[in-house]
């Protein structure tokens, strides 16, 4: 058993920097964050409140088991975007019963809890993550269906829903969906492919066409009640299996019905002590680079956040710029890969596949602590086979069958982003620091780049090169890039699972690791063909 | 010589009874109704003897079942304790028919004594002052206030103050019924009512050889509908000369009728310094341990050794120090004083034991930790006694017994215990038998809002400590964490003033620490701590601001079957003995609608507002749960 000793210091002037670069950060998130807890705003909250309803998260917390953790995923979802921050709903994983579910709210405070494309995808990420780790569902469902305005990008994408509900279903893993208001034409399915049904009286309203589409296609008179009540569905259709009072009744009996689920774990219980760190998690804050270009060590991010500060380093002395060992975080054991000094050359990658191979062949899960500027590049490198190496790496991952996490740390640059498990690498959950940034390249990079290939094209073509429209292209470029590698446009897109503040890394990876037990852990048996 | 003792009696009295026995060497016999089959009193006796069924009538005031437990157990001797047949020359006579010792005085001098009407008669004949009687039907205006009294029994059952003439008829009537249903006979009489007055009443104890002892006085003027609330001796208004001359009356009425054993002579003191003869009790009284820790004596082995036929020494030992005494009683004083009943999940009081000049504490309960206090008998749980050099001490001391104690059931009339003997009127000895009336604000729990506010907070942490503790998955991840805080963990909690919500995380106070059972919280700088005991939804408080019960409001509970406007429901559990309405009648707002007689008294129910009775599913006679219907009134009030 080895315990990692810190040799950080606080006080020193680069963590005293970084920290206070961190807290800047993280009081802009949490802007972000209100900004999507406001919903709809203060008008619309106030009108829900009138009315008698809860809002979607003040919904999910009266379900989920008193003083118990709530990981939401992805609050920044349509950051950016045209939409309000947060997509019009609320997802994360939480205790129901003691059992761990998906939960899935319509913020219903913002046009009505429509959904717009970004919803959509923030519903296929949280259905994914029930599916992958075979968490029952609950859909606390409000939504006046699709945003008409963006139909087109929703409607065919959006049939996904109704069938990964009703494949969740079949794959054994329960779906619950608890109606509290308007669920209606395309709505009306979730509802009808979920495998239990609560209705709160005078309230859900659950049809394919309203009165008025009904009398448009059919000259019928009617009416909410008879067409969609929640009365009638318990009492008639039977689309209903339970009638409930009020809201707080509704949560109440999904309550009881998670509880008579028996959901079992398939996959192993916590096995290691779950001792706290020897290290304070605060220390994380000055630990966390504000500028990229300065390398520090994963080893003291590891010794705040696994179990007991221990961490069995493998091939310590070999590639090391990558660190790969064996640690636990609140008792279950991880393999994890994390990068020490940006660069991933071909010893790292070789490091990283044997290793891989490793967890896949003992069926520990993977951490990957992502602060990588990519593959080395130049003549030797590429003539020491550099891609085949990278490719050994990404072809590890790719086929690797134990669960997946992954934080980006700082940097997620080129490959490097591939190698390290990025989005495309279907981790079971990513998040990010505030500080990290993702993108092909660095922004200078990228800009010199481009500005050498134009100079290029320009020399090649006779012509004299324009160097103040060159300064102005690379500052330019330069912007974008670099605004579109932030953590918070990152996660706008769902290229992550959300932000998080460092010091709750533990927390998070804590949740994350005991919902990926919730399925079975099986490493992989066989890879794609190693190029050696 | 006895050998073995049957205890015609239950509850503390029995347990205090059986307390002395085991000292001395005495088996015991206990005796049980269907109810208290398993109360501590069975358990501690000897061995016990089932009365079948659970009514008083049905069990301990049927002596023939009393005599043939003590044959079949085979008992030599009956001590009766107080109430039941303690004041039964019949039961007396019994007893020694039956060729028993019966430790109580000769059935004459109970007779004697039985009926106060004739008992005042005796006494005034042999110089006792005594108050004049009235006639019911013939007083007048300048009578008033007079009280009207059963003949029988004690213990305020049955008496009535009345200050106006209208309405007597019905109060006589009241009293007959409850003087009837609690001592089988209904007479009643009236006699001036004696305003501020004191209750004075004096020890008595004689032996078969002419010897009587009056072992001074003690002070019971803190009463509360006629039933004593505190107890002290000495009291703090008796001066020598008169203590003198109120022993000298006692010992005169005691001999006037033969007394021997142990008795009790009642006196009211009115403010002009002049006292009249009461009653005698002719039995151990529920308060004699105040005695007992002035003198140094156990009462109950002297009354043994008295039946033994022992002659007492020609005097008793010097008094020393203060003693007071306080019932502790399952009973609400803010809601009419109304009985409570049910488990009783933590009775935790402690003693603290005699040692040299110090003060002690002195516990005489009759439940122990997970009793259930049921309506059919007194729901007196203990006497606390405290004993002290002075009565300050005294005072001081017993306050803080009782506000230390844990009481985790049905509400009691602690706080009220504590707030009377921290009150300046009644530390400068001032209290009346008026006092409880005039002083309204006893009735406020200790706990003001300030600490009903930190115990429901502490209740919260504690909850959320637990349920960590417990929580099958997660467990290791920190309460309640959030990596988007959208709102603060809230409970709400049914509190003594209504509602209270607090918020628990974040906490507004720093929380020290928090267990399951114990939250320690850093209020203004101050360290306090709260202990935690919950049970279900309920949950019990105690801490230096006060206990606090409280009933957390689940917002996930199912939801209550609604209840019609206007329904009136009973109380508490008990019978209906009468239905002063009928369906469809027209009421006004304070209207009598039936009254509900539980553990001996009658409660109205009356009209919530001016309307017309709607529903009335009850009839006299029937039997009905807390909570259960009585009728509905349907209000024609804007």
């Amino acid at each position: 058993m080895t315990v990692l000793s810190s040799t950080f210091d606080p006080a020193d002037p680069t963590a005293v920097a970084n920290r206070a670069h961190l807290l800047e950060r993280l009081s802009q998130l949490d802007a972000e964050h209100a900004a999507a807890i406001a919903g709809g705003g203060e008008r619309y909250v106030e009108r829900h409140h009138r009315r008698g309803k809860l809002l979607a998260r003040e919904r999910i917390e009266a379900l989920l088991d008193r003083d118990s953790p709530f990981l939401e995923f992805s609050p920044l979802a349509a950051w950016g975007s045209d939409y309000p921050v947060g997509a019009s709903v609320v997802t994360g994983v939480g205790v129901v019963e003691g059992v761990e579910c998906v939960l899935s709210a319509n913020d219903p405070t913002v046009r009505g809890g429509a959904s717009n494309p970004w919803t959509l995808r923030k519903s296929l990420r949280a259905m994914e993550i029930a599916r992958e780790n075979r968490l029952p569902l609950i859909s606390l469902v409000e939504s006046g269906g699709a945003d008409l305005p963006s139909q087109a990008e929703i409607f065919i994408p959006g049939g996904q829903i109704f069938r990964d509900l009703t494949r969740l279903s079949a794959a054994g893993i329960p779906t619950i969906a608890v109606v509290f208001g308007n669920s209606t034409a395309g709505g009306a399915y979730v509802p009808g492919m979920s495998d239990h049904v609560v209705m709160v009286r005078e309230r859900a309203k659950v049809f394919l066409g309203g009165p008025p589409l009904v009398k448009m296609a059919t000259g019928e008179e009617s009416d909410d009640e008879s067409l969609g009540g929640a009365e009638m569905h318990a009492r008639t259709s039977g689309l209903a299996d339970h009638l409930a009072e009020d809201e707080y009744d509704a949560l109440r009996i999904t309550r009881r019905i998670v509880a008579r689920l028996h959901h079992r774990k398939q996959g192993p219980g916590p096995s290691e002590p779950a001792d706290a760190p020897r290290y304070p998690a605060e220390d994380l804050l000055g630990l966390a680079p504000a500028d990229l270009r300065m390398p520090f060590d994963p080893r003291e991010v590891l010794a705040r956040i696994c179990d007991g500060s221990r961490f069995d380093e493998v091939k310590r002395l070999y590639g090391p710029s990558l660190v790969t060992g064996w640690a636990s975080i609140h008792g279950y054991p991880v393999g994890v890969l994390a990068n020490a000094r940006g660069v991933l050359f071909g010893a790292e990658a070789q490091k990283a596949t044997q290793f891989i191979e490793l967890a896949n062949v003992a069926d520990v899960p993977l951490l990957f602590l992502q602060n990588t500027t990519g593959y080395m590049v130049g003549r030797d490198y590429e003539q020491a086979g550099i891609i085949k190496h990278g490719a050994m790496m990404i072809n590890a991952v790719a086929n690797s069958r134990v669960p997946h996490l992954t934080v980006n740390l700082g940097a997620s640059y080129g490959a490097g982003n591939y190698g390290m498990c990025g989005r495309a690498y279907g981790p079971r959950f990513l998040f990010t620091w505030p500080n990290a940034k993702s993108a092909v390249m660095g922004p200078a990079q990228l800009a010199g780049v481009l500005s050498i290939v134009a100079r290029q094209a320009a020399e090649a073509k006779g012509r004299p090169y324009d160097e103040d429209g060159d300064a102005a292209m690379r500052s330019m470029v330069e912007q974008q890039i670099e605004a579109q590698s932030l953590a918070p446009f990152l996660s706008g897109r769902l290229y992550d699972d959300g932000v998080i503040d460092p010091r709750d890394t533990r927390t998070v990876l804590g949740m994350c690791l005991s919902a990926v037990h919730t399925g079975p852990i099986e490493g992989a048996r066989g890879y794609g063909v190693f190029r050696m | 010589m006895i050998s073995r003792l049957l205890v015609a009696n239950r509850g503390e009295i029995a347990r205090r009874i059986i307390r002395t026995c085991d000292a001395l060497g005495i088996e015991t016999v206990a005796v049980y109704s269907d109810a208290d089959a398993t109360a501590r009193h069975v358990v501690e006796a000897t061995v016990a003897v089932r009365l079948p069924g659970t009514a008083s009538a049905d069990t301990y005031l049927r002596a023939d079942l009393l005599l043939g437990a003590a044959r079949s157990a085979g008992a030599d001797a009956v001590h009766p304790g107080y109430g039941f047949l303690s004041e039964s020359p019949e039961f007396a006579a019994a007893v020694l028919d039956a060729g028993l010792t019966w430790v109580g005085p000769p059935p004459s001098a109970m007779a004697a004594m039985a009926s106060k009407l004739e008992a005042k008669k005796r006494m005034a004949a042999v110089g006792v002052p005594v108050l004049a009687e009235l006639e019911p039907s013939r007083v007048t205006d300048a009578d008033l206030p007079l009280l009207v009294k059963a003949s029988a029994g004690g213990g305020g059952r049955g008496m009535r103050v009345v200050r106006t003439l209208d309405g007597l008829d019905e109060v006589v009537a009241s009293a007959r019924r409850e003087a009837e249903s609690a001592f089988g006979d209904p007479a009643v009489f009236c006699e001036p009512y004696v305003e501020r007055g004191r209750h004075i009443e004096v020890q008595v104890l004689a032996d078969l050889h002419g010897t009587v002892w009056a072992l001074g006085e003690r002070d019971c003027s803190v009463q509360r509908r006629h039933q004593k609330v505190l107890e002290e001796t000495p009291s703090p208004v008796v001066t020598p000369d008169l203590r003198s001359a109120l022993c000298e009356a006692a010992v005169a009425a005691a001999a006037a009728v033969g007394y021997v054993g142990a008795g009790t002579v009642e006196f009211l003191l009115a403010p002009d310094g002049g006292f009249h003869f009461l009653e005698m009790n002719t039995r151990l009284q529920v308060e004699h341990p105040v005695t007992e820790c002035v003198y140094g004596l156990d009462l109950v082995a002297l009354q043994l050794s008295v039946a033994e036929g022992v002659a007492l020494p020609l005097d008793p030992p010097p008094a020393r120090g203060h003693a007071i005494e306080a019932r502790l009683y399952a009973e609400d004083p803010a809601s009419g004083w109304t009985p409570q009943t049910g488990l009783l999940r933590t009775f935790s009081l402690e003693e603290r034991a005699v040692l040299s000049d110090r003060p002690f504490v002195r516990v005489d309960a009759g439940v122990v930790s997970g009793d259930v206090v049921t309506p059919h008998y007194d729901p007196m749980l203990a006497k606390v006694v405290a004993w002290a050099p002075t009565r300050e001490a005294a005072l001081r001391t017993l306050a803080a017994a009782l506000a230390g104690a844990r009481l985790h059931g049905p509400v009691t009339n602690r706080d009220l215990l504590v707030r009377v003997l921290r009150h300046p009127e009644f530390v400068a000895g001032a209290a009346d038998t008026g006092f409880l009336a005039a002083h309204e604000e006893v009735l406020a729990p200790l706990a003001d809002a300030g600490a009903v506010e930190l115990s429901a907070l502490a209740a919260a942490l504690a909850a959320s400590a637990a349920r960590r503790a417990t929580a099958r998955t997660l467990a290791g991840l920190p309460a309640g964490w959030r990596n988007v805080l959208s709102q603060a963990a809230r409970a709400t909690y049914e509190g003594p003033h209504g509602e209270v919500t607090v918020s628990y995380r974040p906490s507004p106070h720093e929380v020290l620490s928090a267990t399951p059972d114990e939250v320690v919280l850093l209020v203004d700088g101050v360290r306090e701590t709260f202990s935690v005991a919950r049970h279900g939804d309920d949950v019990w408080v105690d801490s230096a601001r006060g206990a606090v019960a409280l009933r957390f409001a689940d917002p996930l509970a199912v939801p209550p079957p609604a209840t019609e406007p206007g329904s009136l429901l009973a109380p508490m559990p008990g019978t209906v003995v009468r239905v002063a309405v009928a369906e469809g009648q027209a009421v006004a707002r304070g209207e009598l609608v039936c009254v509900l007689e539980a553990m001996k008294m009658e409660h109205p129910v009356t009209a919530p507002a001016d309307g017309v009775v709607r529903r009335l599913p009850v009839f006299a006679g029937a039997q009905v749960e807390a909570g259960a219907l009585l009728a509905v009134v349907e209000s024609s009030e804007e």
